[in-house]
């Protein structure tokens, strides 16, 4: 029994140490620690090399030879560039979106309406990236898809977009505002609804616009919230969600959609290569890392919300 | 009320600014869903040449009757449901106590073992180091591996534990122990009766984290028979590789029919996820996310 058998004393509870509760904790706790501690332990082979039937230890050092060999090698800096690219992208369009929405469906009096919108917005959150990918590739075939028969419609001829290396990252983008825009705007509304509402009182005796409140009143509500979020996206710069980048890669567009996560997938366990793979790997999260600390550093410095 | 001509034309403008995004928004999420519906039920060559727009042409269930009589597609079917539902069952075993030891003011290494779990929230050993563990551990290729080895997710223990300082009393407690109860019967008979709406919450979420579980089988397992929906769905869908799954005799019979059968394949697969998602949505209107996530 998890009961320690220690009678209880009169004065409540305030003696007991429930150190049983250990045994509660204790299955997630082992999981976590082979899961999560032994691989981070398992990063030194970044400076090694390993071979498995010598194990992490019994392999040779050889300090950075792998992150040289990466950095020299034709796929490096174009791999790194790509994934920085890419976030970009998604910093400047997808990451103001839910904002957008949330400052809008904050502004919908109907509550029946607002409830319709969100249901219908939070909706493509939870198809799985397979199916997205998936439904992308059907609409714009440019034989079979809503896309080529819209462009023959009109007279022109439809090329294959997801051939196009100019036209990957804005299918990535686009999509990504359309499945995530919804449910990303939760943590917004949620902000948006702890504002005081006497400003909104004292804007209203003022003769403030709507427009206006947005501007004064809103906007300003939403920037700790903003700023906490910019800081942790900008500390994954150099990742990217890896499934679906994998899976809208095709030969053809390798050159714009090799990124750091995919490459590392391929390289590793594609190839077997773990400790050039892992080199690569520590690379992208000690460079996120300083990232990270750098935004936050630079947020204190402006007086923002910041981290810690 | 004083307002000027302008200002209430400002206003007006506003109104119809925000009406017609927020139809536009709500068309442009709905109609690829819809088309995708429509598209199902479809003859495929009414949908290869583009005429089928708003509704169904040629009405047909052909499209299901293939995707239904697959047997890779049914495998990979069962295969995705026994993954969901043991793995939310491990998932509620592992989180459901820890985050109830962890909501326990009068517990000693409480902080000691919340850094433990959130340090893993910002660090990890990366993908080639993670892969070498599980190999090591010989769960690669296994039923398990989908399983267990992450089943802990700390942002759910994070909210579990928030629900529980908020909603089990401290008196309860207190009254139940001084009675002799015991942490475990307490838990067992008090706290997981109060807390449904968090464990409604934490499996519904898990389930459709399993139910979507692309990058685990992807990295982890190599053999058809473990294979789970997404895998086929991959294949399938962008791989393209249709004749491999349907057995077709006519390549031009792969051509037609395969296209239409990519939109029932998404229907078929997205449909359970449909299914929760009007009980998720219960919770998002109680607002149980979002606050324990503020706590």
């Amino acid at each position: 029994m998890l009961e320690s058998g220690r009678p209880l004393r009169g004065s409540g509870t305030a003696k007991r140490h429930n150190n049983d509760l250990i045994l509660f904790l204790l299955p997630a706790v082992i999981i976590v620690f082979v899961v999560n501690y032994v691989p981070m332990y398992g990063i030194i082979i970044a400076f090694k090399d390993f071979r498995i039937a010598r194990g992490i230890v019994g392999s040779p050092w050889v300090g950075f030879k792998h992150f040289e060999r990466f950095f020299n090698s034709a796929y490096g800096w174009p791999v790194v560039f790509n994934t920085l690219l890419l976030n970009l992208y998604i910093l400047l369009i997808a990451f103001p979106a839910p904002i957008f929405l949330a400052l809008l469906l904050n502004e919908v009096r109907n509550e029946r309406a607002k409830r319709f919108v969100q249901t219908v917005t939070y909706m493509p959150h939870f198809i799985s990236i397979v199916v997205i990918v998936g439904m992308i590739k059907l609409f714009l075939s440019p034989q079979a898809g809503l896309y080529g028969a819209a462009v023959r419609a009109i007279g022109a001829t439809p090329i294959n977009l997801l051939a196009a290396q100019q036209w990957f990252r804005t299918i990535y983008v686009v999509s990504d505002v359309w499945q995530h825009m919804g449910w990303s705007s939760i943590i917004y509304l949620a902000a948006l609804s702890a504002v005081d509402p006497n400003l909104y009182e004292a804007a209203r005796v003022d003769g403030a616009t709507r427009l206006q409140k947005i501007i004064h009143i809103d906007i300003p509500s939403l920037l700790p919230t903003i700023m906490i979020l910019l800081i942790l996206r900008v500390g994954v710069l150099m990742t990217i969600g890896f499934e679906k980048v994998f899976l809208m890669q095709n030969s053809l567009i390798l050159d714009v959609a090799e990124v750091l996560p995919t490459y590392v997938y391929k390289v590793g366990i594609g190839r077997s290569q773990f400790s050039f793979a892992t080199a690569v790997g520590l690379f992208q999260t000690f460079v996120n890392f300083v990232l990270l600390l750098a935004t936050n550093q630079l947020a204190k410095s402006m007086k923002q919300t910041t981290l810690w | 009320m004083i307002r000027s001509n302008s200002e209430a034309f400002s206003d007006r403008a506003f109104q119809v600014f925000l009406s017609v995004t927020l139809v536009l928004i709500c068309a442009s999420v709905v109609y690829p869903l819809y088309f995708v519906i429509v598209a199902s039920f479809s003859d495929p060559d009414y949908v290869i040449n583009g005429y089928v727009w708003l509704y169904p042409r040629k009405p047909n269930v052909q499209a299901y009757e293939k995707v239904l009589e697959d047997e890779k597609i049914w495998r990979s079917y069962r295969n995705t449901f026994a993954y969901t539902s043991v793995g939310v069952l491990f998932h509620l075993l592992l989180i459901l106590p820890a985050a109830y030891a962890l909501s326990r003011k009068d517990f000693r290494f409480r902080n000691l073992f919340m850094v433990y779990f959130v340090i893993t929230m910002f660090f990890n050993g990366g993908l080639i180091p993670t892969y070498l563990t599980i190999l090591k551990l010989g769960m690669l290729d296994s039923f398990w591996v989908m399983v267990l080895p992450f089943a802990v997710n700390v942002f759910h223990i994070i909210v579990a534990r928030t629900f529980f300082q908020q909603n089990v009393p401290d008196e309860l407690k207190d009254a139940a122990f001084m009675d002799g109860c015991t942490n475990l019967r307490f838990f067992l008979a008090v706290v997981l009766p109060l807390s449904k709406a968090i464990i409604a919450v934490v499996a519904l979420f898990h389930a459709v984290s399993q139910w979507n579980q692309f990058f685990i089988p992807l990295i982890y397992l190599k053999s058809d028979v473990l294979m789970p929906l997404q895998i086929i769905l991959r294949t399938i869908l962008i791989a393209n590789l249709t004749a491999d799954v349907t057995d077709a005799v006519h390549w031009g019979d792969i051509m037609r029919v395969g296209e239409i059968l990519k939109y029932a394949l998404i229907v078929v697969s997205t449909v359970p996820i449909l299914m929760v998602y009007p009980f998720l949505q219960k919770y998002f209107s109680k607002g149980v996310m979002i606050g324990s996530i503020k706590g």
